[in-house]
């Protein structure tokens, strides 16, 4: 097999000087025959290897990473069930999770838990912080997408929930009480919220919420020492108002899709 | 690339992509900020033009199924729009950049999209290449990975246009989108608004008469909830005569229409 020419090799690296058929027949030659492109790169001017060289210096150093980012797949995934608006609430449930054991490790036995009377409100923050268009800067943006609605409600729900559960778990271990009944409070002041929320807006539907808990359980307990409301007795009311709060917020689940009333 | 299924390129069974009739809708107690308009709007850039006020914002937030109408009928993409039946289907179709859009200000350009995507349910297999994809359209491509919160108005503008397009919807629904736009980078959002609206139905409200001029294919301009002209940018220039007030023909027939005199109602 024959290899390209001096002259047809000068012609070639002077560009634009061979007729088309034999460029293209030097072209072929050139992709099989390691030979004549070492021929063919010493042939080049200076003005070639100085622009490839300068262009490879360049290149060089951004070869070695990643074309794109690794996607942080845990951190997607978290954002799915909360948004970042959260996790202030997220540290003070935390917070006055360890609070309420303090206190209670302190006064030890001679009142009703702490961390039973402050179960209730806090999952109510949380669902506040999830659903409040002063708080959610995405407000709008969410409630136009498809997932908005019933599925979004229970995700952000399920993450506000799942820190309390933790946090009355965590609380009931340190106390040694039985805790598993704050549950109940604090699923129906969550549930409550949205349900209210639907009519009123969950801001109102909060701060009344918030009412509620000072006056029917935080005063009595202050007062007289303890709230009927918070016995364990009084669980099936406490399922009760939790199932038709559910009920409330599937029947009204299309008001999560909208803007609320009051802008 | 993208490959396209049967779906897509089906005809489509309806006549208009958003198709309103008798349109009110009530914002508060009991003001009418759309009060009684009849729209019938298909595939191109339609430039939703009046003084604030007008319920420019009202009228796009009921065509992006947030708000529900008070009255009358709406079928977007031959759907009927704002019952209380499940529009998860037709909300796939949408994109939605609302007036003050907020974010979360850790997110980088590139998870804020993506975020986007996934609420839209997009399939996850398309969503890294259509958020590329969506980014690089609104030249964010070098940004991708900065925090929002380092960057410039602009730019979370355009942020907020790349994930109002990420899903490719067949109704994009833009809310004063160029507020914060330098001039070249409005031309080239003309540019891309012209793009898109070579197949999907884009509604731009703006109160800046020269987008209008600029970038769409048919004016529709809006007083008090009500409509008071829809035609050609032309035929808004063509309404107005040398003694209205403005600095443009199209200036001029947009002060004609509303009914503006010189030195008078000028706010």
């Amino acid at each position: 097999m024959g290899h390209v020419s001096e002259h047809l090799l000068a012609g070639y690296v002077a560009g634009g000087v061979l007729p088309g058929d034999q460029e293209w027949a030097v072209e072929g030659h050139l992709e099989k025959c390691g030979q004549c492109r070492a021929r063919l790169a010493g042939a080049a001017g200076p003005s070639v290897t100085d622009l490839v060289g300068g262009v490879w210096a360049g290149l060089e150093p951004h070869l070695a990473a990643p074309p794109q980012p690794r996607p942080r797949r845990t951190v997607a995934w978290l954002r799915g069930w909360a948004t970042p608006v959260m996790v202030p609430w997220l540290l003070m449930v935390i917070a006055v999770g360890a609070l309420a054991v303090l206190l209670d490790q302190i006064y030890d036995g001679s009142r009703p838990s702490f961390v039973l009377l402050l179960s209730p409100v806090l999952p109510v923050f949380g669902v506040a912080a999830s659903w409040t268009r002063g708080l959610d800067p995405s407000y709008e943006l969410t409630a136009a997408t498809p997932r908005a609605g019933l599925e979004l409600v229970l995700r952000r729900t399920t993450a506000v929930l799942t820190p309390v559960l933790a946090v009355l778990l965590a609380a009931g271990w340190l106390t040694g009480a039985w805790i598993g009944f704050g549950l109940l409070p604090s699923l129906a002041f969550a549930t409550g919220t949205l349900a209210l929320g639907t009519f009123v807006g969950i801001a109102w539907a909060a701060s009344i919420l918030i009412g509620l808990w000072l006056g029917a359980l935080v005063v009595p307990t202050v007062s007289f020492g303890g709230s009927v409301l918070l016995a364990p007795a009084t669980w099936p009311g406490w399922l009760a108002a939790v199932a038709v709060f559910a009920g409330f917020i599937v029947f009204r689940r299309d008001t999560f899709t909208r803007l609320a009333a009051q802008h | 690339m993208r490959a396209v299924d049967a779906a897509e390129v089906a005809p489509a069974t309806y006549g208009w992509e958003i198709q309103a009739q008798g349109l009110k809708v009530r914002v508060g107690r009991n003001r009418m900020a759309v009060d009684g308009i009849d729209l019938a709007l298909g595939p191109g850039v339609h430039g939703l033009l009046g003084p604030n006020g007008a319920g420019k914002t009202t009228l796009i937030r009921t065509l992006a199924t947030v708000l529900r109408p008070t009255n009358g009928s709406l079928a977007l993409l031959g759907e009927s729009a704002g019952g209380r039946l499940d529009q998860r289907g037709l909300r796939r179709r949408i994109g939605y950049l609302p007036q003050t859009f907020g974010y979360y200000k850790r997110f980088t350009v590139r998870e804020f999209v993506e975020y986007l995507a996934w609420l839209k349910e997009m399939p996850k297999p398309e969503v890294p290449g259509a958020v590329q994809r969506a980014i690089e359209r609104v030249g964010l491509a070098d940004r991708a990975d900065d925090k929002l919160k380092t960057l410039s108005g602009g730019m979370i503008r355009r942020a907020g246009i790349a994930q109002a397009i990420v899903n490719d919807p067949a109704i994009l629904l833009l809310d004063e989108p160029t507020a914060g736009l330098d001039p070249a980078q409005r031309l080239r959002f003309r540019e891309l608004l012209q793009e898109i609206g070579r197949d999907a139905c884009v509604v731009v409200s703006t109160h800046l008469v020269e987008d209008v001029a600029a970038a769409c294919s048919d004016v529709i301009l809006f007083s008090a909830g009500k409509l008071v002209f829809q035609g050609t940018p032309d035929d808004l220039a063509a309404a107005g005569g040398a003694s209205d007030v403005g600095d443009s023909p199209i200036e001029r027939g947009y002060s004609a229409l509303l009914g503006h005199e010189q030195g008078k109602d000028s706010w």
